[in-house]
């Protein structure tokens, strides 16, 4: 049989406030354990929880990023489980009236195609602690500075049909955030995770069939492969009779399986009623259109836009959005090399990305700048060095941190364009492979390139291709 | 509306409350009555009233500005915690 995959994400991102949401203690990642657990986040009884003003304003900003409705009222609900990470006893989360509901993000598949996926709701909740094993045998250690960090949770739509689809929906949701600016998006450091629902259905039924939830997953290779292996796992246990049971697992990267996980209370218990410790929340129209006013440019409209100012296809457009500072690091050296969009597109997507990942660093830390690029790029574009030969420069700027013009001139690397010069080269090539020419002027045509490497090799890489090309020509036809 | 006895054991154990088997009918029995009690709010027409979620109409949440105001009293607070080590609160195993 044929089996058609379903599977609808919840993106838990952190929101980038100083403060927590319900109190006034920091959310400063890597604190000593504890230190910023007080009163309200401990869950001391007679404490009062007051909503921190930058954690709805985030909420709302990216609810008018995805399109989605706003509601001017909404409520805060308790979710009742018992959890040493929590030590209220609940959560203050979202439930029957969350902040942002109806949205929807554009994903590009594999073949070019948009896809829509609809987001459900994205309500507002605090974080729970961290709960530790390590190094302490037989009991748990509790670090409650987590606990009342704000999130908003991103409740997708099962609109998802591979791993991959589930892949690019997280990584746009990614993405958007940091655009947004309302999450740093640091998966180590948990600030961006994901549980995945996922199901399988024989292909062209229209009832889904019975899901399972794959808690805290929180790299993107992880999501892919989870939800491949659990896919497998549930197709086997159908092809063999069985039944899939509806239950939260847990993905082991070691082992590269999912497995069943020890649930903290069947959903139907967490027993949520408004809290009453707080108001409902009521925005006005005022509110709202200020955060509107705050939008930046967002990652679609940016690629649409590089696409038609600098000529891209839509696929450059989109890696070179993937995050705003790429986009500001491409566009400053577009700007600094004038008429060569292109260029400046395949140098940073080609040999900068390279060594960005060969050594492991973010673009705003990359050694060679936007500026020392474009240095290299206008040598390329006023002749002065070939392309092949930038390269090599290249890699040199990227170990030493020296410009381009200095690394010319040291190595010598000035491009040949004298055409005495390499004519000359040319006829002592000619005159070294008698054999070779001969071929070539019976209609070996293929030996073209054998005469150029030599030639190239004859000028250390420095003659000009173009010119190389026409003068050899002439000569070869002799 | 008369609560089973599986109800009251299902709604202890969510409430973390261990009931002896004497308790047990007590509280199926009281439980019961405050059910019926609530329940006769049933009976009012509610048609065309707007479901209500605090009941302190017209006032709204207040927001605060995003600012950090707590410092560390780790030690005082800690010093109501059964078991500390490390600075964490120290808690019977949990597993997951």
């Amino acid at each position: 049989m044929e089996w058609e995959t379903v599977i609808g994400l919840e993106i838990h991102a952190q929101l980038s406030t100083k403060s927590k949401i319900f109190s006034g203690s920091s959310t400063a990642y890597g604190a000593a354990p504890n230190v910023q657990a007080n009163l309200v986040d401990l869950g001391y009884p007679g404490v009062l929880p007051v909503l921190n003003r930058e954690a709805v304003r985030m909420a709302v900003k990216f609810g008018l990023a995805i399109d989605a409705k706003i509601a001017r009222h909404s409520v805060f609900a308790r979710k009742n489980y018992f959890y040493p990470d929590l030590p209220k006893g609940y959560q203050i989360s979202q439930y029957e009236l969350p902040i942002v509901a109806d949205g929807s993000l554009e994903i590009v598949l594999d073949d070019g195609t948009r896809k829509r996926i609809g987001i459900t709701r994205a309500h507002l909740e605090e974080d729970a602690g961290k709960s530790i094993h390590e190094g302490l045998p037989g009991v748990t250690g509790i670090d409650l500075n987590r606990a009342g960090t704000p999130l908003i949770e991103i409740v997708s739509e099962p609109d998802m049909r591979s791993a991959k689809e589930a892949v690019a929906y997280m990584k746009k949701v990614h993405t958007l955030v940091r655009y947004l600016e309302i999450c740093d998006g640091n998966m180590q450091e948990g600030s961006f995770r994901c549980d995945a629902n996922v199901s399988v259905r024989p292909k062209g039924s229209d009832r889904f069939g019975t899901r399972t939830e794959i808690k805290n997953l929180n790299s993107f290779r992880f999501v892919e492969k989870a939800i491949n292996y659990e896919v497998a796992r549930q197709i086997d246990i159908l092809e063999s009779g069985g039944k899939v049971v509806q239950e939260t697992r847990l993905y082991d990267p070691d082992r590269g399986e999912t497995r069943s996980m020890r649930t903290k209370e069947e959903a139907n218990d967490y027993r949520y009623f408004p809290d009453p410790d707080l108001l409902p929340l009521v925005l006005d129209d005022a509110f709202i259109d200020e955060v509107r006013a705050s939008l930046p440019e967002l990652p679609d409209q940016k690629a649409a836009r590089f696409s038609e100012q600098y000529g891209l296809s839509a696929y450059d457009a989109g890696v070179l959005t993937a995050s705003r500072e790429l986009a500001d690091y491409y566009e400053e050296v577009v700007r600094r090399v004038p008429g060569e969009p292109k260029l400046a597109a395949n140098w940073v997507m080609v040999e900068l990305a390279a060594a960005l990942n060969r050594d492991g660093v973010e673009i705003t830390e990359s050694r060679v700048s936007a500026g020392r690029l474009a240095g290299l790029l206008n040598r390329i574009v006023d002749n002065t060095i070939s392309g092949k030969i930038a390269k090599e420069v290249f890699e040199a700027m990227w170990t030493s941190g020296r410009d381009a013009d200095t690394i010319i001139e040291e190595k010598g690397l000035r491009q040949i364009t004298d055409t005495a010069a390499i004519e000359k080269a040319i006829d002592e090539v000619l005159a070294a492979n008698p054999k070779q020419l001969a071929e070539y002027r019976a209609g070996k045509d293929k030996l073209f390139g054998f005469f150029v490497g030599q030639v190239m090799k004859a000028t250390k890489g420095k003659a000009n291709p173009a010119q190389l090309n026409e003068l050899l020509k002439k000569k070869l036809q002799g | 509306m008369s609560l089973t006895r599986e109800q009251i054991e299902s709604i202890a154990h969510l409430a973390r409350l261990e009931l002896n088997v004497t308790e047990i009918p007590v509280y199926q029995e009281s439980l019961s009555r405050i059910l019926d009690f609530v329940g006769e709010l049933e009976r009012a027409d509610t048609s065309g009233i707007e479901p209500m979620s605090h009941p302190l109409p017209g006032l709204s949440q207040r927001l605060r500005p995003d600012v950090v105001t707590e410092e560390d009293r780790r030690e005082l607070y800690q010093a109501n915690a059964p078991r500390v080590e490390a600075g964490l609160y120290i808690v019977p195993k949990v597993i997951e």
